[in-house]
């Protein structure tokens, strides 16, 4: 099977690579996949809690290529989109950015789910702290 | 000498032909074309000479009586087909039982599943931890229903070699027909159906250096005579048991690489293992946490099976597949998209049947590729477990297994 190019370039030069502290204020963490199943993404946002735009994001991936891309794609996506925005990115945004075929499309099903479960932490440690930023 | 990449570490799934095997071959497809059943002409009879002579050198190479013994294939698949549905149609009213175990490759599992769904019996016998199949476990199986015993002589993920002799002494004793699957030992490790009881041995010709598109099923005429269904019907070539024009040329370079590999199997089995073995050396002195799968002692001499714990094997193989072909159990490299069921079946976790690298080293390989090798798969390994959450979380000292994971 041959990659796209942009998945051999995120593979090759992942972006955003690392991690958060997991405590730190504003940082939300997902932790999706499992290991029997040949994929684990860890994706990391850090929120400006004043303004409640990510303004960092970083991840970990066991995977293959095309997870490591996605989910690389996926902290590049993140950062500077308001918590709200980032709720919106769909899986199939990134399976047509990465030109993912079929067989690799959980690739982007589970680089969702790790953004929602970041959101979701996120929203859950800054609940009763940051719940006026996002009403406004 | 400068490296000429890629370089080609994947001698398990294929070879590449021996010079001398395509120039053995070249004269049969062009002046020497006749058709070897053609038996009233000279071209009919110089196709037959050659491709006798062929069968004659597959023969010594494993210690059959007989040439004729040797029906050929289309390949190692074909040879698995024509032995357990030829067998399992033929003596169907003596029983219906077979016993096969769960590391065969996927033609020896696949015509299993076929056959149960067709009202036979089979039992799949379990592997040791260490890639060996327990010879009592086969003698467990065994019940007064049972026509056939197959199992693969040496593994084609793990290299693990079998007790093959002793299989074959226990179908004896059992007055059972037994089958191996030996399209990875021929001509990589000494065979001789005589002294290991073999009834029926599939072997395909593009794992030693020679041709895709032909293989050879052994069927034993002597003690006791085998019989088989034929899979096609048509001119009744292969004393009946396999219809269709020989493909000649494919035949001889078959023969050809057969003849080789018997003159030069001792010297090169050491002479991979020395590299196989300085790989391994490499590898395993630089990256913690790597578990060798398959038995040490007990493997072909060009396997190098690792597993890279948090690593998954399809991002490895890509770390290093512009330059160095190599394959893995990960799930994302099988068309089946399932991981290694054999490494699943040594008892590893499934995590590590994903993380799962073969290496398999062949004729042509150097030591100067095999210290690059190595090395850059040194790199790879450890670019990939800084990119993981799994290698994270244990050096924090988390145990993997107590985690909750949410799983798709």
């Amino acid at each position: 099977m041959a990659y796209s190019e942009k998945v051999v370039d995120h593979y090759n030069n992942p972006r955003n690579v690392g991690s958060f502290g997991k405590d730190t204020p504003g940082v939300g963490t997902g932790l999706v996949g499992a290991p029997e199943c040949g994929d684990v993404m860890k994706l990391q946002i850090k929120v400006n809690l004043e303004t409640g735009v990510i303004e960092d994001a970083k991840f970990k991936t066991f995977g293959c290529g095309s997870a490591i891309a996605s989910s690389s794609l996926a902290t590049e996506w993140l950062k500077g989109k308001t918590v709200d925005e980032a709720a919106k990115i769909k899986n199939t945004d990134i399976v047509n950015e990465l030109k993912l075929p079929p067989v690799k499309i959980h690739c982007s099903v589970l680089a969702e789910d790790a953004i929602k479960a970041a959101l979701a932490d996120y929203k859950e440690k800054n609940a009763s702290a940051a719940a006026p930023v996002a009403s406004k | 000498m400068a490296l000429k990449f890629p370089i080609f570490m994947d001698a398990q799934s294929t070879t590449p032909c021996d010079p001398r095997v395509v120039e053995a071959m070249l004269p049969y497809f062009t002046e020497k074309f006749g058709h070897p059943a053609s038996r009233n002409h000279p071209f009919g009879w110089e196709a037959e000479a050659a491709v006798d002579a062929a069968r004659g050198k597959l023969a010594r190479l494993i210690g059959a009586r007989d040439p004729k013994e040797l029906v050929f294939t289309s390949g190692g698949t074909e040879a698995i087909n024509l032995a357990l549905k030829g067998v399992a149609e033929m003596y169907r009213e003596k029983g219906n039982h077979i016993v096969t175990t769960v590391i065969e490759q996927r033609a020896g599992i696949d015509v299993c599943k076929r056959l149960e769904r067709q009202g036979y019996e089979v039992t799949y016998v379990p592997v040791q931890p260490d890639g060996l199949i327990d010879v009592e476990e086969i003698r467990k199986a065994v019940t007064d229903k049972t026509i056939l015993i197959s199992v693969m002589f040496a593994n084609n993920e793990i290299g693990t070699i079998q007790d093959i002799a002793a299989i074959g002494k226990l179908a004896k004793e059992k007055g059972i027909i037994f089958h191996t699957d030996a399209t990875q030992a021929v001509g990589k490790t000494p065979i001789d159906v005589e002294a290991m009881g073999i009834d029926l041995l599939s072997c395909t010709a593009h794992l030693i250096y020679g041709p895709k598109g032909v293989g050879a099923l052994y069927v034993r005429r002597k003690g006791p005579r085998v019989r088989l269904a034929p899979l096609f019907d048509g001119g009744g070539h292969e004393r009946g048991m396999r219809s269709g024009t020989l493909p000649v040329p494919l035949c001889v370079g078959f023969g050809r690489a057969a003849e080789i590999a018997q003159e030069s199997m001792a010297a090169e089995n050491a002479r991979i293992a020395k590299l196989r073995d300085r790989l391994q050396d490499v590898i395993l002195s630089s990256v913690d946490e790597a578990f060798l799968n398959g038995r040490p002692d007990r493997r072909l001499a060009g396997n190098l099976n690792i597993s890279f714990a948090y690593v998954e094997g399809e991002s490895v193989l890509m770390g290093l597949n512009k330059e160095t072909a190599l394959s893995s159990g990960s799930a994302c490299t099988s068309s089946t998209l399932e991981p290694s069921y054999v490494i699943a079946a040594l008892g590893a976790s499934a995590e590590l049947a994903h993380s799962s690298i073969r290496f398999s080293l062949h004729r042509f390989n150097t030591d100067e590729e095999v210290e690059y090798v190595g090395q850059r798969t040194i790199e790879v390994i450890k670019r990939l477990r800084e990119m993981s959450p799994l290698y994270e979380l244990a050096k924090e000292g988390i145990d993997l297994k107590t985690i909750k994971w949410k799983a798709e």
